[in-house]
């Protein structure tokens, strides 16, 4: 397929994502609208043209992984997974409910198909890609481990400790996507505790260092390519997103980190997303 | 009889993890700088190309073990019991044991019996917060034989999980290395029906003499090792309180928390005895020899006979 046509297949499946996103957390009535959205574009290129995977069959050997540490956009995970034939997207309708399969953060106890990690606590996702990806390398697989970590998360100090030792062992075949969306629940990061000058925080952690619009289909085709990998580093994409992406009432704004929509807001935000489209 | 050998908990860990590596390439070990005093290093000679330094970074370690072993490693990963347990506390709560995952910690230098080092590396809260954890499997082995054949059976036969715990100093060796270790059962190591003493890690071999001293004074003791405090050997705590009517239990731990609150647990929901605790009393440790810290804080036979004779009546 010609990449002009993967674009527009991808974003009107970002598109779609994006819907269900809203739908879900409505029906939920709490939870993460705001890095969900934001996200939904990463999601969108990973499952549907990066990621070598199966929905089928979820626990192929040689799948490639993908690890989300900020447990809190689960809601954009489960909508990737449910619209990859993961699950049904019917079940998006019970997220955050009594015997889901769809909890407020990822838990794998529930069984839920095509799910990598249980994860809600910050700053410890990319430490178990470290793992998945020095195992990997230890048998000579060929899978590659993708984290999604958040910006806010980075405050961490465990990430550090983690983006270490991906150095130390060379782990070229992890790749950590970080959704640079300026804002934590107690506003924006540089003011709760500044994280500039990150690129170069990485690069003197010895990680390749990407950038790009995190909420352009077309920018994070070029940065996950194949291409970009350094042999013998592992690469970071620090992915620049606006939280709450596609709703132009709320992009920015960092109220709605932790807000789902009523059942108005969202019938309103998913129309405001069917004409901007 | 054979002379009793001394022998540390570390060195049975070092040989149980290079046995267990033999019988399965797929078991890893993970090191934090302090591979050696950890008993690691065997491991880290035989298989060089299984061994990952990891460096001082304890919680990176914990999530570094659970992504091997959701590619299908079984990693051991070790340092003292203090960052082991505590440091990295959410890590194992959400990491290892929330994902249910298959990965040994080896918490080195357990109890006050560490010494000099003092109250920083002396292990005294561990078994506490590990074992309040969901689908954590808690192992506290008696000797360097027993923590041996404890660390191959946790490698091989449990599939979530473990922490198992031993000592720095050489001890009195006095396990079989014939014997089965079964994870979860308690072992009764002297019969006896005036009461019991329930002990677990190096204080079991200072309750068995204990219980000869009880002997010498006429008093009938069971001894029982309780080295798996989780899952508990709840019908070996249950026949021993109905049957002697009084519990004395004995840690290098705080009560707190502990052996003590584990069989006090069980006990107050079955069969109400009286149970003494043998253990660090609500308190940090302190700089000394290891005998001296022993002593002073009443962690050996005497300790336990004291005990014993402040609870004798009481007993129901």
């Amino acid at each position: 397929m010609k990449k002009t046509e993967s674009v527009t297949r991808l974003k009107e499946i970002a598109l779609q994502i994006r819907t269900d996103v809203i739908e879900s957390l409505a029906s939920a009535g709490s939870g993460h609208l705001g890095g969900s959205l934001g996200l939904a574009d990463v999601f969108t290129v990973l499952y549907f043209y990066r990621l070598t995977c199966k929905p089928a069959e979820p626990s192929w050997p040689q799948r490639d992984r993908l690890i989300l540490s900020i447990g809190h956009v689960a809601p954009v995970l489960y909508a990737a997974l449910a619209n990859a034939g993961y699950f049904d997207r019917t079940e998006l309708a019970t997220l955050r409910k009594l015997d889901s399969r769809l909890q407020g953060h990822p838990g794998r106890d529930h069984g839920l198909p095509g799910l990598e990690l249980s994860a809600g606590s910050l700053g410890q996702g990319i430490s178990v890609a470290v793992g998945m990806a020095l195992a990997a390398k230890s048998d000579a697989a060929r899978w590659h481990t993708w984290c999604i970590c958040g910006d806010g998360e980075l405050q961490e100090g465990s990430v550090w400790e983690a983006a270490m030792a991906a150095a130390h062992h060379k782990l070229d075949n992890l790749t950590v996507i970080v959704d640079r969306n300026n804002l934590q629940i107690d506003g924006p990061t540089e003011s709760v505790m500044a994280l500039e000058p990150l690129a170069d925080k990485w690069k003197s952690f010895g990680w390749n260092v990407m950038e790009c619009n995190g909420n352009s289909v077309d920018e994070l085709l070029d940065a996950t390519d194949n291409s970009v990998i350094v042999p013998g580093k592992p690469t970071v994409i620090i992915a620049h997103t606006i939280m709450g992406c596609g709703i132009r009432s709320i992009e920015g704004n960092f109220r709605w980190h932790g807000k789902a929509p009523s059942k108005e807001e969202a019938m309103m935000f998913i129309d405001e997303l069917n004409h901007r489209s | 009889m054979k002379a009793i050998q001394y022998k540390a908990g570390k060195t049975g860990f070092g040989e149980g993890l290079v046995e267990a590596g033999r019988h399965n390439h797929n078991v890893i070990g993970l090191g934090a700088d302090i591979t050696t005093s950890v008993g690691m290093n065997f491991f880290a000679e035989a298989f060089p190309e299984r061994f990952f330094s990891m460096g001082i970074a304890e919680q990176n370690c914990i999530g570094v073990a659970a992504g091997m072993a959701l590619a299908g490693k079984i990693p051991v990963f070790s340092t003292y019991g203090v960052f082991a347990a505590l440091r990295t506390a959410d890590h194992i709560r959400i990491s290892l044991c929330y994902n249910n995952l298959r990965v040994v910690i080896g918490g080195a230098h357990a109890g006050i019996s560490v010494g000099p080092d003092g109250a920083t590396h002396q292990a005294l809260e561990d078994i506490a917060v590990m074992r309040v954890l969901p689908n954590m499997t808690v192992i506290s082995p008696c000797d360097a034989t027993q923590t041996r054949l404890a660390t191959i059976a946790a490698i091989e036969q449990v599939k979530g999980p473990v922490y198992l715990r031993f000592g720095r100093e050489p001890v009195p060796d006095f396990s079989s290395p014939d014997q089965l270790f079964t994870i979860g059962k308690g072992e009764m190591l002297r019969s006896g029906n005036d009461l019991t003493i329930i002990a677990t890690g190096h204080l079991v071999w200072e309750s068995l003499l204990a219980a000869e001293k009880l002997a010498a004074d006429g008093i009938s003791a069971r001894v029982i090792n309780l080295h798996t405090i989780k899952p508990v050997d709840e019908e070996i705590i249950v026949k021993a309180a109905s049957e002697t009517g009084l519990i004395i239990t004995a840690e290098e731990h705080q009560i707190i928390g502990g052996l003590g609150s584990t069989v006090a647990e069980i006990v107050t929901r079955h069969h109400p005895v009286p149970v003494g605790m043998v253990g660090m009393n609500d308190h940090f440790g302190e700089s000394g020899r290891p005998e001296e810290l022993i002593t002073i804080y009443g962690l050996n036979a005497a300790g336990i006979c004291t005990k014993a004779y402040q609870f004798l009546n009481k007993k129901l």
